[in-house]
């Protein structure tokens, strides 16, 4: 007799991550871990001037060099340098300049890509990129971004004759409701330019493989579906022909959503060699020529009436493109442009966006897309207008935020934000925080004159995920669909495949798509294996970003399994002889209503399906199920996040003491990967406001592009952050998720400059930029009293 | 990434390596824990015709005593300095330090002799080695010689190690009795100091008798603050502390960078003497 496991509270489980086991002892894959016959290894010569006109570039030296079997510029590479592709054209006069993989006659940043040697070891690769000459004549650099779009400016395209990639607008009306208002609000925020720092660096190989003309591409990415069509459609492999494989991949971030340069250079020199071909990137390289998120300024107008009710709101953005437009580069700052309402009812809404091109790394998608900047600028801007009406920061929100009740509700953005329940939340934060006592304690600080002083800063934030219903991309003119897909098979053996177009990259995906599969097959989460990231075992799919996996991937996987148990209802009731609704099927197993000792076990159906010796007339063998879903909207996860910053005022050092945050992301599959999600996503939304930013001079050299001067925080940086949820289903898909991936990168980096801002508002003190680093809040501190 | 490529020879006695120095020449390098050579070998940033390995050479190993002075071989790792019972009852000031090194991993590896000959103005030992008047034992192609730390550190990465020598070992005098602290002021657990300061002072009857004050990140090198030194004689309250603090800044001339200016960095000296000097002395 089978042993009965009850796994009807699969879903919901805080259980431990079934690929943890062999990540942590070294069983892993990566990329560069890949060794194959034959090899040749890429090496890059990389532009070290922002932006310089190439008059002279000669490889013939590195291929002198020993153990060197091939090297290219853009000359001898010819028709095989590809260009890297956009697909995300926000308007219809966009300026989209050409992006070639190899630099044909400029560089326009530090990190182009200007040759390549190809090498049978990585260490002559490496040494024959030092024969190679280049001649260089320096221009201009376009560095910020007022300047760029100014009269008196060198152009990054000087074919563009402008350095607007595109101007999009949204709303309208707030100059004429303002006129109701009685306080207004202006700041400008500066959010500054981040790099991604995925701990494993991308990499790279590609090779002919086997049958036909078959290429397999291993790249350490989030995307290998939409990597595998974009591919197709830049190196004109036939799609069918081209099979990619993401393997372990050490983080994203956004930072491997992409169709880079290097992809397609490794995929046409495979190709053109006949042999395999593989690159993986140095640190340095990673910090200039993976994308670059972030970096836009934003001019924020709020107005309000004297009682703190909103008005309306009005942004103003440059947003940097960077030197090329990527993958979804122009459509990143318009994520955020729902967002800037946050959770707050006001009566007008303007949104205007910038993008502007410079001699600097493209940017990109990193950890929230659009919606940190979004949820950066209204969380601050709330409480400078809370300290201009003399109003609790946190009374300010309660007034303006929408009720429970109150849902679904359609913002002045225009999205309709299905549940949400900020009250209980902020209740719950409020209580875990101590938030009257830490108010009493500042209030001390501030009396005694304590050279630290303390804050405390807030952050309600909320934001879109579940990316994304196609009819919407379609109207954002972004060029693919937003669904998911998923098959479920139950081999002869009764293991269980489930196969996802989601492709997780530390995520614990093959963990949480077991649980809903278990929950619904009455299967072992152990006997579920997840099939994913390989266009060959998983063909269809629309990969990991945006917070999609779970609140799109997660309804198809319902929708399979739910298909699959359909199905096998059927042949049960062949087997057992009676009718499908007399049967009911509990744990696994169908059993006839009324007389439990009829029953069969799903496996068992499996192989009656397999065998086919006895399938009903009508049912086809095997027993799988598909479903492809496309979301009907988006899911709105929120939370209130509040932390107590110290500040030194005598040396302007910054110190988190403590850190509340209760999120609502709907109904969680597995708590414990919540939490887990949540640390990182804090981690690096901290890592904004207080360390991280990456810097050029005027020359556009970059000043900080290495990880000694780059500062990520660490463990001993963080305090032990204390983290709980609410849950309010989201009603826009049927397991009531709303993702999780980004909510902590959201939701941090505001609360953290509000809390050094109101530790220091007593001083003078109004804004302080990011990052805070010591310096920077010393000489704020000193400017605001005075400018000693 | 990847170095250029270079000879390798791994020396098991110090005379051994004194002979593979000679033989490369200029351009040899010494190989202890790795943690400054590394990187920059893997930046291409230098391409030495040798590596000389002394990281197994038994007698640049270990911590012992010797009358009034502890003795501490250049191939010791920060952990073993860390733990070393010596240490810890003579020479606190030094173990504090120690510990503010980057992460466990680094202070496996990396070792006091090779901070204090790599000579970077951002570590956090050379400050200490000057204010506590170490000896730096040093041998060459003609024998042994010492060198007095206010001889030792030269500029930035210079010391007065030629390139064909090698720094055997490091003697502390003894400051049984003394109390000590360093200050470090950094934006990240792992990241250099933006400046640092090591105090060690001598208490009677509640007043500092004797003070020793280093600092870090201040220069080319590590800086000794004298003038400090001297006004804090006497002093037995933390407003005393602040006004000798006050002149740590005195006939400094730091340079500027991402993280501090000259007028923030000369702002930090005197707050962060004052607070290192404040512990050191029992009264914060």
């Amino acid at each position: 007799m089978t042993e009965v496991v009850d796994v009807s509270t699969a879903l919901g489980r805080p259980i431990k991550r079934k690929e943890d086991a062999r990540l942590l002892h070294g069983q892993t894959n990566w990329t560069d871990n890949i060794q194959l016959p034959g090899t040749v290894h890429m090496a890059i010569l990389r532009s070290p001037f922002a932006h310089a006109t190439i008059t002279n570039l000669d490889v013939s030296g590195a291929l002198a060099m020993p153990n060197v079997v091939a090297a290219y510029g853009a000359a001898e590479l010819g028709e095989l340098n590809g260009s890297v592709p956009c697909v995300w054209p926000v308007t219809d006069d966009m300026v989209a300049p050409d992006f070639p993989a190899l630099a044909k006659d400029k560089v326009r940043h530090v990190g182009d890509c200007v040759a390549v040697v190809l090498a049978t070891d990585n260490q002559s690769a490496a040494d024959a990129l030092e024969a190679i000459v280049v001649d260089y004549e320096p221009l201009d650099a376009v560095v910020n971004m007022e300047k760029a779009i100014g009269s008196d400016t060198a152009f990054v395209h000087d074919d563009k004759g402008t350095n607007t990639c595109y101007v999009y607008n949204l709303g309208g009306g707030y100059d004429e409701k303002v006129k109701e208002a009685d306080v207004i609000v202006k700041r400008r925020f500066i959010n500054q330019r981040l790099i991604p720092t995925a701990m494993e660096p991308r990499s790279v190989v590609a090779a002919p493989m086997g049958m036909s003309d078959e290429i397999t591409l291993w790249s350490s990415t989030q995307v290998p579906h939409i990597l595998r069509l974009l591919l197709a459609l830049v190196t004109g492999v036939p799609e069918n022909n081209l099979r990619v494989i993401a393997p372990d991949v050490g983080g994203g971030f956004g930072g491997k959503l992409q169709c880079y340069r290097e992809e397609i250079l490794v995929t046409q020199l495979a190709r053109s060699l006949g042999r395999p071909v593989k690159w993986t990137e140095t640190r340095s390289e990673d910090m200039v020529a993976t994308h670059h998120g972030r970096d836009q300024i934003q001019d924020i107008e709020i107005a309000a009436k004297s009682d703190g009710t909103l008005v309306g709101l009005k942004v103003d953005l440059l947003a940097n493109m960077g030197a090329y437009l990527q993958i979804i580069t122009p459509g990143v700052p318009l994520l955020g442009m729902f967002m800037y309402p946050g959770i707050y009812k006001m009566g007008a809404y303007d949104f205007k966006c910038t993008g502007v091109f410079t001699n600097t790394t493209p940017t990109d998608a990193y950890r929230g897309a659009g919606r940190p900047e979004s949820t950066y600028a209204i969380e601050r801007i709330m409480d400078e207008l809370a300290a201009e009406l003399g109003m609790e920061p946190m009374e300010l929100r309660k007034k303006n935020w929408i009720k429970h009740e109150e849902f679904p509700y359609t913002t002045i953005a225009g999205l309709t934000y299905d549940t949400g329940n900020y009250e209980l939340a902020t209740a719950r934060a409020l209580e875990l925080f101590d938030y009257d006592g830490l108010r009493a304690e500042q209030k001390q600080r501030r009396e005694s004159g304590d050279p630290v002083q303390l804050g405390i800063g807030i952050s309600t934030f909320t934001e879109m995920c579940g990316l994304a219903p196609s009819r919407t991309l379609g109207a954002l003119k972004y060029v693919a669909g937003g669904w998911e897909h998923c098959t479920v098979r139950v081999l002869p053996t009764g293991k269980v495949e489930v196969i996802t177009g989601t492709s997780p990259h530390g995520q614990g995906h093959e963990t949480a798509w077991s649980q809903i599969a278990s929950s619904i097959l009455g299967v072992p989460v152990e006997d579920i294996e997840v099939v994913h990231s390989d266009t060959g075992r998983a063909p269809y799919g629309m990969d990991t970003y945006g917070s999609r996996s779970l609140a799109v991937g997660g309804q198809a996987i319902k929708a399979a399994s739910e298909r699959l148990v359909e199905k096998a209802s059927v042949i049960a009731a062949h087997q057992l002889e009676c009718s499908t609704a007399d049967l009911e099927f509990v744990n696994g197993v169908f059993q006839v209503k009324g007389d439990p000792e009829k029953s069969q076990a799903l496996g068992a159906v499996a192989f009656e399906a397999f065998t086919a010796h006895n399938l009903p007339d009508g049912v086809e063998p095997t027993l799988s199920a598909e479903a492809t879903i496309d979301p009907q909207d988006f899911s709105y996860p929120h939370g209130t996040h509040l932390a107590a910053m110290e500040v030194d005022t005598q040396t302007g050092k910054v110190t988190l003491r403590k850190y509340v945050c209760v999120d609502d992301v709907g109904v969680q599959v597995n708590p414990m990967i919540v939490e887990g999600q949540v640390h990182g996503g804090l981690a690096q939304g901290i890592g904004q406001a207080l360390y991280e930013g990456a810097f050029y001079d005027e020359d556009g050299q970059p000043l900080n592009a290495n990880l000694s001067t780059y500062l990520v925080p660490s463990a001993p940086d963080l305090p032990s952050f204390i983290t709980d949820t609410t849950v309010t289903p989201s009603t826009t898909n049927p397991l009531g998720t709303k993702g999780v991936g980004e909510a902590g990168a959201i939701a941090s980096t505001p609360a953290i400059i509000n809390g050094v801002v109101d530790a220091l508002r007593h001083l003078g003190v109004t804004d302080v930029a990011m990052p805070a680093t010591p310096m920077t809040v010393w000489k704020t501190i000193q400017a605001a009293q005075g400018g000693k | 990434m990847i170095p250029v490529a270079f000879d390798y020879m791994k020396a098991t006695t110090v005379e051994d390596a004194l002979a593979a120095l000679a033989a490369g020449g200029e351009d040899a390098k010494i190989l202890g824990g790795g943690q400054s050579l590394l990187p920059v070998l893997r930046l291409r940033l230098n391409a030495p015709s040798i590596v000389v390995d002394c990281s197994t050479i038994d007698e640049l190993k270990g911590v012992c005593e010797d009358g009034n002075m502890v003795i501490i071989g250049a191939g010791t790792t920060h952990y073993e300095v860390l733990k070393n019972a010596y240490v810890n009852q003579s020479l606190s000031l030094l173990a504090q330090a120690t510990a503010s090194v980057a992460d466990p991993q680094i202070r496996h590896r990396g070792t006091l002799g090779g901070a204090l000959a790599h000579a970077d103005p951002r570590a956090d030992q050379p400050p200490v080695a000057l204010a506590l008047d170490a000896e730096f034992r040093i041998a060459g192609p003609n024998g042994r010689r010492t060198v007095s730390a206010s001889d030792f550190f030269i500029g930035p990465f210079e010391t007065a190690v030629g390139p064909d020598e090698i720094l055997v070992s490091v003697a502390f005098p003894k400051f049984d009795g003394w109390g000590s602290h360093y200050e470090k002021f950094n934006r990240t657990a792992q990241a250099w100091s933006i400046v640092g300061v090591a105090a060690a002072v001598r208490m009677d009857g509640g007043k500092i008798a004797e003070a020793r004050i280093g600092l870090t990140n201040v220069g080319g090198t590590a800086h000794r603050a004298t003038t400090v030194e001297q006004a804090l004689i006497g002093a037995s309250s933390i407003a005393d502390i602040e006004a000798a603090a006050a002149l740590a800044s005195d006939g400094l001339d730091p340079f500027a960078d991402d993280d501090a200016d000259v007028d923030y960095r000369l702002h930090l000296v005197r707050v962060l003497t004052a607070r290192a000097v404040a512990k050191a002395a029992g009264l914060s």
